[in-house]
């Protein structure tokens, strides 16, 4: 167990060290403090003796090493846009892109395992065959694509009128090809304060309605990923020598589907899950931006437009810090469901 | 049980035409009706896009052409069409059928040119870190797993926006196609890396490797010659699926502003100028190069996924 | 009646270029407590014999004739429900490869005790010691403790014995063994076969020993079947068969045996290799192989290349081959001359 973590707690500092060097390295390469501080009609003589103080003429190693110090305190300066320390705006908008995120994942666990077992069991039965093409379609559309889709079809409504509205089967079968839409898909509308910078959409069915959108967009690109996953390992554990045996065994079917062939089908699709988070991550970006949605994703790119570097800084920190969380969690849990991974002390 | 594979060699392999027609990739592709349709719709979209100049009725970059007057008008089956715009016009005036032309040109080659980037440079580490084995492979191998790890599409998206604050967005719009495919490149060679490894890690423990080792020839030889040809097919059935992958990159990160400048769109810039005019009603802007851009994209994914059903090669998971 | 009787079995494989013959016209009986040897070269279809006896045959491989009988009851139309019953319980398997067969996610004693569960009404501490008892018997140190393992945590050898205790938990009436030992070490090759066999005569189990190695048969069988191409070719008390086989692919492979060769010599093998089942030669499939094929003019017998033989009784063993037919017609003129397979073959079993 100890060295297993061990292991995984060097990999997440590696993952970090490169993280901040690049962030680090983008600070001192882009971002001007004193342009920013003083503006434009301050002597040269003064920004020179600015930048002495400061400590901006320091060698790189220097200046590194005091940029790491104040990113373990979570200070990595203030926005040039909003005036205040830039972690301060990051934790604002965190909120807002948990929730989302958070709903996707339970839609894509809730519809994935299903799915992608079924079509695995039945690989031959039509609905499998349905399954397996409206996934490809599925990962073929690009996801901001998909949520203007939602948008045009749910929000703003469509109007298809190809029977003659004059008739009472053609409004009814017109009346099936239109929508009204309604569906918000503009921000996260009435949120509930909670504790702290979280306000929540879970809190009423109105804030819910906000969320259904954005989490189906940003769920449309990964389900069918993870059930094309799952489909393809449940099919290769089905022919595996283990199953054959249980079935000679004479265990029933359903217990070699749910316990057999299962257990040993999630395990490659945690690896791929803790893959696939940044993924999650950076498709919030565009979710985000589609919906206007207020988190973190919209604000990153809001700061690229304005060149806002503190804050693309702070940004790529506390997402890459997230990612490395969670993929450090993620081997755990792994180690913690494979047998074969050496956990525990047990002697082999 | 041993049950031979029917792949009918009855002819003699004299020239590659003759392999190529007594082959069973072209045995099932004539059984395939999904793969036939596929292919073919894939060739006409590439035709369209590299004949556009001489298709398009108009020819968007040229400022000249285009008359703002005539803005947002809807395809030809909508009321107040005019019916020299078959798709209408978006909001700059400019014939939508011509631009989506112009623009499916400019995503295919920004996703022809990053794949052929990322296979330079994937094939390349994946071929170094599968033979040398050792402390290049793990130091390649940590490299495309943090990368990875951090998400293609999040790394893109980073170089991008780090080259636009650095250059400016006047000179990140010149120099756009470039950049494009430096930075899709540059995301993805892990994948092909490490599909790369892991065949030639498979090819190297086999006989006629050490065969060759012990004949005395050197390892760039032994890898160009005798292990690369056998990596082939995995190579060849991923960059079907990295080319849809890399158009669909290119498309988000022009959606985001990272990508095409709206004066000399990509069909990803062609979506995010129309979106500002979806709410008004004009959805034609938006969501016909949409679809255009979905039917591109889902071609070459069911196209990827007959071929590796058919060359059915040892990929990498995950 | 026998315990096990299996009738001109056909098995097939649909494949995309069409059908594949892995199993035509297998025929053979086995008695309670009797011990059969199945003998053949890998792709002789000894395997899918194995699996279509519990009628495990996955996709795209199904029974196309035949019938398969066990304790009185046709196995082949029996429904799922019912033929799980009897997998495991009355008729149990053990695989080839150890390494391959245990779930690696599970725990030993679960899948032992998921056996029990799913054929008794039994509560869980009562399936942990039946389990325990049989771990015993298969010679496991510290049983206890390996109840709590997972199979990674344990080697090859002790991996094959715990599949044993497994296809003993039920005290089945049949143990087919399919290759028991050929993923194993040399050293502990016999180790394995010894506790089969030892555990077989102790319960009175049938065995279905599924082999290539004549060594193996000749100690642990009493009787045994040849196979070829997906036929028996050739079956009868294993003694008599090993000291003196008849049909000449049976003779290429006993002489084949090392121990059969002179020193200093070359092996004797059969020339040429098995067919694919995809392409067996018309006729008998061995006659391309056979050098007794070939007449007195160095040309290829009309009726070995044309003429599916049938079985002729030589001695207590039934032969498949045109040549032997003739020498045992020329030696017994009282047996009949004019062929009548199908009836012969009932006879011979």
């Amino acid at each position: 167990m100890i060295a297993f973590l061990i292991k995984r707690l060097f990999h997440a500092f590696l993952v970090m060290f490169i993280i901040s060097v690049i962030s680090f390295a983008i600070q001192d390469n882009l971002g001007d403090p004193i342009q920013q501080m003083v503006g434009q009609s301050v002597p040269d003589s003064e920004r020179a003796e600015l930048r002495e103080e400061l400590g901006l003429n320091d060698p790189f190693m220097v200046q590194y090493l005091r940029f790491a110090k104040n990113a373990m305190h979570f200070d990595f300066g203030y926005s040039y846009f909003y005036g205040e320390p830039t972690i301060e705006v990051v934790l604002r908008h965190l909120p807002a892109t948990l929730e989302l995120v958070f709903a996707t994942t339970v839609l894509i666990m809730l519809f994935s395992v299903p799915i992608g077992v079924y079509s695995a069991i039945k690989p031959r039965s039509p609905l499998s065959r349905l399954f397996m093409g409206v996934s490809i379609v599925g990962i073929s559309i690009p996801v901001f694509l998909t949520a203007i889709v939602l948008i045009q079809i749910f929000a703003i409504g469509v109007q298809f009128t190809p029977f003659p509205v004059d008739t009472g089967w053609g409004s009814w079968l017109n009346g099936l090809l239109s929508t009204d839409g309604g569906m918000p898909a503009y921000g996260r509308g009435d949120v509930v304060h909670v504790v702290g910078t979280w306000s929540t959409n879970f809190a009423s069915l109105e804030g819910l309605s906000y969320l259904v959108l954005p989490s189906i967009s940003l769920a449309s690109i990964m389900l069918p990923l993870f059930i094309r996953l799952i489909r393809a390992e449940m099919l290769e554990v089905l022919q595996s020598d283990y199953v054959k045996f249980a079935k000679a065994k004479g265990i029933s079917m359903r217990r070699i589907y749910f316990v057999h062939a299962l257990k040993n089908t999630m395990l490659p699709v945690i690896t791929v899950g803790g893959v696939q988070i940044g993924t999650l991550v950076a498709y919030t970006i565009l979710t985000e931006t589609v919906f206007q949605w207020p988190g973190v994703g919209l604000m990153f790119l809001d700061a690229i437009e304005r060149s806002d570097i503190p804050l693309i800084v702070t940004y790529l920190m506390i997402v890459g810090l997230i990612f490395v969380i969670t993929n450090t969690l993620v081997d755990l849990i792994y180690g913690l469901v494979n047998p074969t991974v050496k956990l525990t002390g047990k002697p082999a | 049980m041993t049950i031979a594979p029917t792949s009918s060699s009855t002819t003699s392999p004299s020239s590659r035409w003759a392999r190529f027609r007594s082959s069973y990739l072209l045995y099932s592709f004539k059984r395939d009706w999904i793969a036939q349709v596929c292919f073919a719709v894939f060739v006409l979209l590439v035709a369209a896009a590299i004949l556009a100049p001489w298709l398009a009725s108009m020819n968007p970059y040229d400022l000249a052409q285009i008359r703002i007057l005539d803005s947002e008008l809807p395809p030809f089956w909508i009321d107040g069409s005019d019916p020299q715009y078959l798709l209408g016009t978006d909001a700059q005036g400019r014939d939508l059928l011509s631009t989506i032309l112009y623009g499916a040109r400019v995503s295919l080659i920004i996703g022809f040119g990053a794949v052929m980037l990322q296979a330079l440079l994937g094939v390349t580490f994946g071929l170094l870190a599968g033979y040398l084995g050792g402390r290049v492979d793990a130091f390649l191998m940590r490299m495309a797993d943090i990368q990875l790890s951090f998400s293609t599409l999040m790394v893109a998206i980073i170089v991008g926006a780090v080259i636009k604050a650095t250059f400016g967005g006047a000179v990140y719009s010149e120099y756009a196609v470039f950049i494009l495919v430096l930075i899709i490149g540059l995301a993805e060679w892990p994948q092909y890396a490490r599909t790369v490894r892991a065949s030639v890690l498979a090819e190297r423990s086999k006989e006629y490797v050490d065969a060759a080792r012990v004949m005395g020839f050197r390892a760039k030889r032994i890898m160009f010659r005798h292990i690369l040809p056998n990596t082939l097919s995995p190579i060849f059935v991923i960059s079907t699926v990295q080319i849809a992958n890399a158009i669909i990159s290119e498309a988000a990160l022009s959606f985001l502003g990272l990508g095409m400048p709206e004066t000399q769109p990509s069909l990803g810039s062609l979506i995010k100028s129309g979106f500002d005019y979806l709410q008004s009603g004009s959805w034609w802007i938006t969501l016909i190069p949409g679809a255009v851009l979905i039917v591109l994209v889902l071609v070459i994914n069911l196209l990827g996924d007959w071929l590796r059903d058919v060359m059915n090669p040892r990929l990498y998971k995950g | 009646m026998a315990l096990l009787e299996v009738s001109n079995l056909d098995v097939r494989f649909a494949l995309r270029q069409g059908d594949v013959k892995a199993l035509r016209d297998v025929s053979f009986t086995l008695d309670r407590g009797e011990r059969l040897g199945i003998v053949g070269e890998s792709g002789a279809g000894k395997s899918v014999a194995a699996f279509t006896i519990l009628n495990l045959i996955a996709k795209p491989g199904y029974i196309a004739d035949g019938s398969i009988r066990f304790d009185g009851r046709e196995l082949t139309t029996m429904k799922p429900r019912q033929l799980q019953q009897i997998r495991g319980n009355k008729v149990s398997m053990i695989f080839q490869d150890p390494m391959m067969t245990l779930n690696p996610v599970l725990t030993i004693g679960e899948q032992m005790i998921e056996c029990l569960k799913a054929h008794r009404r039994i509560r869980r501490r009562d399936a942990r010691e039946i389990a325990l008892n049989k771990l015993h018997q298969v010679y496991i140190p510290s049983p206890e403790r390996r109840l709590d393992q997972y199979p990674h945590e344990l080697s090859g050898g002790m991996r094959q014995r715990i599949i044993i205790a497994i296809a003993l938990l039920l005290d089945p009436d049949v143990i087919v063994a399919d290759e028991p030992t050929t993923a194993l070490d040399v050293t502990i090759q016999a180790e394995i076969m010894e506790l089969l066999l030892e555990l077989c005569e102790k319960h009175n189990v049938a065995l279905i020993l599924i082999t290539h190695d004549l060594g193996v048969v000749s100690q642990v069988t009493q009787r045994m079947l040849v196979m070829y191409a997906g036929r028996v070719i050739e079956q009868g008390p294993t003694r008599e068969i090993i000291n003196d086989a008849e049909h000449p692919y049976t003779q290429g492979l006993i002489n084949a045996l090392p121990q059969m060769a002179t020193p200093g010599q070359r092996l004797n093998q059969i020339p040429g290799s098995m067919p694919s089942l995809a392409n067996t030669p018309p006729g008998c499939a061995f006659h391309p192989r056979c050098s007794f094929s070939v007449d007195a003019n160095g040309e290829r017998r009309r009726d070995c290349r044309e003429v599916i033989p049938t079985f002729v009784r030589s001695g207590n063993c039934d032969v498949a081959c045109h040549m032997v037919r003739e020498l045992v017609e020329r030696h017994s003129p009282e047996h009949d001359a004019s062929d009548n397979g199908p009836s012969e073959k009932r006879e011979a079993l």
